[in-house]
């Protein structure tokens, strides 16, 4: 099983969901025993959530949005989703 | 138009002013129209717009830039939140209700933004647009072994740009390394 030091080097890769099947299932396994290392890899993950919401909350001006909107005849990306 | 909002966000993030924000958006929208034919069915519509806008900001501002600033982050502990605020959310709430009270919107925006280019792109593209190392990759147009020490230490530094303003404002005790949490070891 993998040591903390071990563990917490690849916190990143883990919660940036890059690791490999047997990577994840090692510190899971790790995890579940120790509560150091739990607690420090919650807490990255809450920061995380935390830096994204306050980041992504800008409202755009209508304004833009009319003058994207007047560059095309048809709505292309509504249209390419589906 | 699903996305614009989440590319004008991203755009602010990177060109840091809400005029220049505006014209990046409205060019990579004119952009994308121009090159649709590009665009591969089935493929991430989100990425490819995200992709375009990238390259759109990094040939723009770049050559605004008179050198890179790799060498402007000073060296920070990992973990350096945590070992700092980790105590904080441990009584009765979670970290998550904690640390989104004690920062503020506007002191997040600001850590992610004062981070130089090289590493602001980076940390904004995975952590706030959830991309990952090898979309990244591709839209910064660097190695993904640059990019994994990119937001390495781009996160680092952003972190420790939180803690000040937490210090700042009073609501962390200033220079109180008796509260710093020692390193678990293996």
């Amino acid at each position: 099983m993998a040591d903390c030091n071990e563990t917490l080097r690849e916190l990143e890769a883990f919660l940036d969901g890059e690791l490999s099947d047997d990577g994840r299932h090692a510190i899971h396994a790790h995890l579940d025993g120790c509560n150091d290392c739990l607690q420090a890899f919650d807490f990255q993950a809450e920061l995380r959530t935390v830096i994204a919401a306050k980041c992504r909350n800008d409202e755009i001006p209508p304004s833009l949005l009319t003058r994207i909107q007047q560059c095309f005849h048809d709505d292309f990306d509504d249209g390419a989703t589906r | 138009m699903q996305y614009a909002s989440q590319l004008y966000s991203a755009a602010l993030r990177m060109t840091r002013n809400a005029s220049d924000a505006e014209d990046l958006v409205q060019e990579t929208y004119l952009r994308a129209y121009r090159s649709y034919q590009s665009f591969e069915e089935g493929t991430n519509l989100r990425a490819w717009l995200f992709r375009i806008m990238t390259n759109q900001y990094i040939n723009t501002y770049r050559a605004k830039q008179r050198r890179p600033q790799e060498s402007d982050l000073g060296d920070v502990e990992d973990l350096y939140l945590y070992r700092r605020l980790g105590n904080l959310g441990t009584l009765s709430r979670s970290a998550e209700d904690t640390l989104f009270e004690l920062f503020t919107d506007d002191e997040v925006k600001t850590a992610l933004e004062e981070l130089p280019e090289v590493f602001r792109v980076p940390v904004l593209l995975a952590d706030v647009e959830g991309f990952s190392y090898k979309e990244i990759a591709e839209m910064t147009d660097v190695p993904i072994g640059t990019v994994m020490s990119r937001l390495h230490r781009g996160r680092k530094a952003m972190h420790k740009k939180l803690y000040d303003f937490a210090e700042r404002r009073g609501l962390v005790a200033a220079g109180d390394d008796e509260q710093v949490r020692e390193p678990t070891n293996g």
